[in-house]
């Protein structure tokens, strides 16, 4: 199993460690409920340096992307960036991804699980295009500080100035004397910033921050978090034959051209919606059922700890779509409500 | 890790401490360690007859819900009334306060047939 350079940190503070994308990572360090709350009232640390990072240089880096992605590129000054997808010919998705521009050169973020099938999707597109490409995601550590004490935080140990850098931007800076990409972004519905260090630097990064208020975090908060504030996570709610047009995503899709553009069904015989349950928890794989009709399948479920009670996404059949419209999960009664299930600020 | 030395194990990770009401039951320091945070437990109605072995009570945790098999034969004759509001007990004190039902034994030597305290924890310590 791959390791980050923050692993021995985890190790020695008794986390429990489970396997992610062929990582392994922190599940929680004491309790994922206080890691989760911690993220919500003050400020939780993740280590996320399993995710995929690459680099896309040349004159066609802007048309490359245009095509590869179906958000609107060319909007992007530099030092900004977007939630996006890649979508393969058929319209299905490869990947969600966030693109930075950094000003001649564009910075990719992909989900650990799919850094391989994205590379091998990149360059298949790439011969058309003046482009290079480079997966730089063993080269750095990558740290989430999130929460609503997070700009405070930073503050005290960066130049970067919060007030003047808002949410999805991206600058060169440092933190604590080393250098450091920061972005304004996050996956937990809170503010919150993503440092790119060194992995050499990781260590002193992630004790650093913990030292100014910080709360080690693991990845079982952080999938709480992102599933209250309504975020796919790939493999649960999106898949190389799901159609983003069908999901509470599809704000990523602009009128240009793109890949898959032309395949993508908007006819939707299935849609991903919340789900919440009065009693019970729903799990991913569960059926929806409405009365003894299966309706759809849970994508993703658990304990919603800032609400508690039970919340999944789902897919179900159009139909059965509407909120309000009563359902059950494994025989436990519910309905299908607005997202984000927590929050209401988050672009989903 | 603790390991209450009087108390019998199931293979399964339950214990069973022999009281004078009952056997009562709840799950290892183990066990709720493994599962992390326990956020809802399903306990079964008093009054209910179980077979030793039998699914009686589900557990949920942050990360998965587990199914909570009787020890031993008999009645359910209570549940812990405080897991309702405050199931993180199970996390807080598994041997005491966050124990999960009571059961009035059928055939009480069926708790012979559980592990004792040491041979429970090289069972866990093998893993």
């Amino acid at each position: 199993m791959k390791t980050t350079p923050l692993y021995p940190w985890h190790s020695q503070h008794a986390a429990k460690m489970g396997e992610f994308a062929g990582y392994a990572l922190p599940l929680w360090y004491q309790s994922a409920l206080s890691e989760h709350q911690a993220v919500r009232e003050k400020a939780g640390l993740f280590d996320v340096s399993h995710m995929g990072e690459f680099r896309i240089e040349g004159q066609g880096a802007l048309a490359f992307l245009e095509w590869a992605t179906p958000n609107r590129v060319a909007a992007l000054k530099p030092g900004r960036g977007h939630y996006s997808m890649l979508l393969n010919s058929k319209g299905g998705v490869v990947d969600d991804i966030y693109i930075f521009c950094r000003g001649e050169s564009y910075q990719m973020v992909v989900n650990a699980a799919r850094r391989e099938a994205d590379w091998e999707h990149l360059n298949s597109l790439a011969p058309d295009f003046a482009v290079t490409l480079q997966d730089v995601s063993d080269s750095r550590a990558l740290l989430a500080l999130q929460g609503p004490d997070s700009a405070r935080i930073l503050a005290s140990l960066s130049p970067l100035n919060p007030a003047s850098f808002r949410k999805n931007s991206l600058a060169e800076s440092e933190i604590l004397g080393v250098p450091a990409g920061i972005s304004r972004t996050g996956y937990t519905g809170e503010d919150g910033f993503e440092l790119t260090v060194a992995p050499a630097a990781a260590l002193a990064v992630w004790e650093g921050l913990l030292a100014a208020g910080a709360t080690p975090a693991g990845l079982a908060a952080r999938d709480s978090l992102r599933l209250e504030a309504g975020y796919a996570l790939y493999g649960h709610e999106l898949n190389e034959s799901t159609s983003p047009l069908c999901t509470p995503y599809a704000w990523v899709i602009k009128e240009k051209d793109f890949l898959g553009r032309t395949a993508l069904d908007s006819t939707c015989p299935q849609k991903l919606v919340g789900i919440q349950l009065s009693k019970g928890i729903p799990r991913a794989g569960m059926a929806v059922t409405v009365g003894e009709k299966t309706v759809g399948q849970v994508s993703s479920g658990g304990f919603a700890p800032s609400l508690g009670y039970g919340v999944a996404l789902a897919w179900l059949e159009a139909e059965y779509c509407d909120l309000g419209t009563s359902l059950s999960v494994a025989g436990k009664p519910g309905q299908v409500v607005a997202l984000p299930f927590y929050g209401g600020k988050n672009e989903i | 890790m603790k390991f209450e030395p009087t108390y019998h194990y199931a293979k399964t990770h339950e214990w069973a401490k022999e009281e004078s009401e009952g056997i009562r039951v709840g799950i290892s320091d183990y066990a709720q360690d493994s599962l992390g945070d326990v956020v809802y437990v399903e306990l079964p109605a008093p009054g209910r007859q179980v077979r030793q072995g039998e699914a009686v009570a589900v557990i949920e945790s942050v990360k998965t819900a587990s199914d909570i098999y009787a020890p031993v034969s008999g009645e359910i004759v209570a549940v812990n009334p405080d897991l309702s509001a405050t199931p993180e007990l199970v996390n807080q004190d598994p041997f005491g306060a966050g124990w999960l039902f009571l059961i009035k034994a059928q055939a009480p030597e069926e708790l012979s047939q559980l592990l004792s305290a040491a041979d429970y924890q090289s069972q866990v310590e093998s893993h």
